[in-house]
């Protein structure tokens, strides 16, 4: 394990992440850094590689090169002999428990309830107590507004209930970092706000995420900086403001202008 | 000419009471070692460690590949002869149960297969983005609901077992059809005492149905009610009590 050194504040550090599907480049070339309570929303059209970016930042996907550390910790990799060898699954998992992931398809366990969902890791992964983990799941259950639904298995919640059952599944582990790949696009549109205004809660409350979406009404008013991927690389990156209203590249123009 | 005197004599005698039950013994614990045997079968195969799938494939390919009969001669007669020092260890009982588990981890094995593919990969990286290692997310997120899956499979071959038990006369253990048959020849009775054993093999198989019945009904997620659902707290009821839509595990719904 080695420790980078980090000025206390940088939470993700992605460095020239390569991916390759066979023949196929999906990342070519990735930087990134996110600071700790820092919104980065990635937008781009499908295929431009920015859901495999975010399955990279929690070693759901491997990488072909590059380099990726939570708060100075590389992940997923040890370097041996200047090669990189993939880490031991005991750290991998440690790294991954401090890091949240809200999938497009929620992923919920079907046969547990909203609250054993929750409960689930807090308990049989960071070994803590079930009494006090299943307070702080009703908790976190209230404060995603469904409080009346924690003995409620999956297939009986709305896909917008199902969500936000899987946010507090993330947060019950307490992560230092949230990664939301595409976290409203499996939704029926009226179901869309409530996710969006979790969401939006926790990134007052100083949480660090990283938002895959193409709700570009969140990205604007939530974002501290928009990333605009296209083609695996990053075209364009920088303040809502800018990126929206005065997008600097041409093919981030076209995306806009597609879709706004 | 058919004496239904010797039928009815025999129908209910201590002699067959015996034979049944030592057949639904040795079915019974064939059964769950073979469900054991099968389970680290799949998931040794299931392996990416080619040390661990290899010798996985190896052993199905033995079991499902030749009769179970010549499985059981090879067991009971031949390794005595090549392994004089297992004598000892080599009865009927031990020859049967051996041949039986074996022979049903192999099948086990692609039923159990069968079950885990079956569970959405999203659960397995849902499991692994909580920080699960592996193991414990296949035994608590991923087997609980191949479960669903492989529960019905598996009623057909205890099923099966009940009667492949049978092959054991050849080695000469007294389940129903040795007992039938050895009995039969004494009395010249075969056919009567055959038709007895068949009467037993009936009556184990039609209960195990309704028990598979009942078993099945539990699962189907449609039965269920929520208040029977939160009064399910064991880990085998909850392997049988999670419930989805027909057609797919909940979480792919509502898209």
């Amino acid at each position: 394990m080695e420790k980078q050194q980090t000025n206390g504040i940088e939470m993700l550090r992605a460095e020239k992440i390569v991916k390759h599907f066979g023949s196929l480049t999906v990342l070519d070339g990735i930087d990134l850094t996110v600071k700790r309570g820092q919104v980065v929303v990635i937008i781009g059209p499908s295929g431009s590689g920015k859901t495999t970016l975010l399955r990279c930042i929690n070693h759901l996907e491997k990488i072909d090169s590059g380099r990726i550390y939570i708060e100075g910790e590389m992940l997923g990799y040890r370097e041996v002999n200047g090669r990189l060898v993939e880490d031991r699954e005991a750290t991998i998992a440690r790294i991954r428990s401090q890091i949240g992931f809200v999938f497009q398809r929620f992923n919920l366990f079907p046969h547990m309830t909203a609250l054993e969902n929750i409960i689930e890791a807090p308990v049989h992964v960071l070994h803590q107590p079930k009494a006090e983990v299943k307070e702080r799941a009703l908790a976190l259950l209230e404060k995603v507004g469904l409080e009346d639904k924690a003995d409620t298995y999956p297939h009986k919640l709305s896909g917008g209930q199902q969500q936000r059952v899987a946010i507090a599944r993330a947060l019950a582990m307490n992560p230092k970092l949230m990664l939301f790949d595409e976290a409203t696009s499996a939704l029926d549109p009226e179901l869309v706000g409530d996710v969006l205004k979790v969401m939006d809660q926790l990134a007052r409350e100083g949480m660090t995420m990283v938002v895959v979406t193409h709700e570009m009404g969140f990205a604007r008013e939530v974002a501290d900086e928009v990333i605009f991927m296209d083609k695996a690389v990053i075209v364009e990156e920088g303040p809502p403001e800018q990126v929206f209203d005065h997008p600097q590249h041409e093919r981030t123009r076209e995306f806009l202008g597609m879709i706004l | 000419m058919f004496n239904w005197d010797i039928v009815r004599q025999y129908l209910f005698s201590g002699l067959f009471i015996h034979a049944a039950w030592t057949t639904l013994w040795i079915a019974v614990i064939s059964q769950i070692s073979g469900v054991i045997i099968g389970l680290f079968l799949a998931l040794m195969r299931m392996s990416r460690y080619r040390w661990l799938s290899l010798p996985a494939r190896f052993y199905i390919w033995i079991f499902r590949g030749s009769p179970l009969l010549v499985q059981l001669l090879l067991l009971y007669f031949g390794i005595p002869e090549v392994f004089p020092g297992l004598v000892p260890y080599i009865t009927v009982y031990s020859a049967a149960l051996i041949a039986f588990s074996f022979n049903e981890g192999a099948y086990m094995a692609e039923i159990v297969r069968a079950g885990i593919t079956s569970v959405d990969p999203g659960q397995m990286e849902a499991a692994k983005s909580l920080g699960m290692r592996y193991a414990l997310a296949t035994r608590r997120i991923i087997l609980p609901q191949a479960a669903r899956v492989i529960v019905p499979p598996l009623g057909n071959e205890f099923n099966n077992m009940l009667k492949t038990t049978s092959l054991a006369s050849v080695i000469g253990l007294f389940e129903l059809t040795y007992t039938a048959s050895v009995y039969g020849a004494q009395t010249f009775s075969y056919f009567e005492l055959l038709v007895v054993a068949t009467f037993y093999y009936l009556i184990l198989t039609t209960v195990w149905g309704y028990i598979q019945n009942y078993i099945e009904r539990r699962m189907d997620p449609n039965r269920l009610t929520a208040t029977e659902l939160k009064a399910q707290k064991s880990w085998a009821q909850r392997m049988m009590g999670f419930r989805s839509e027909p057609g797919g595990f909940a979480g792919k719904e509502f898209r």
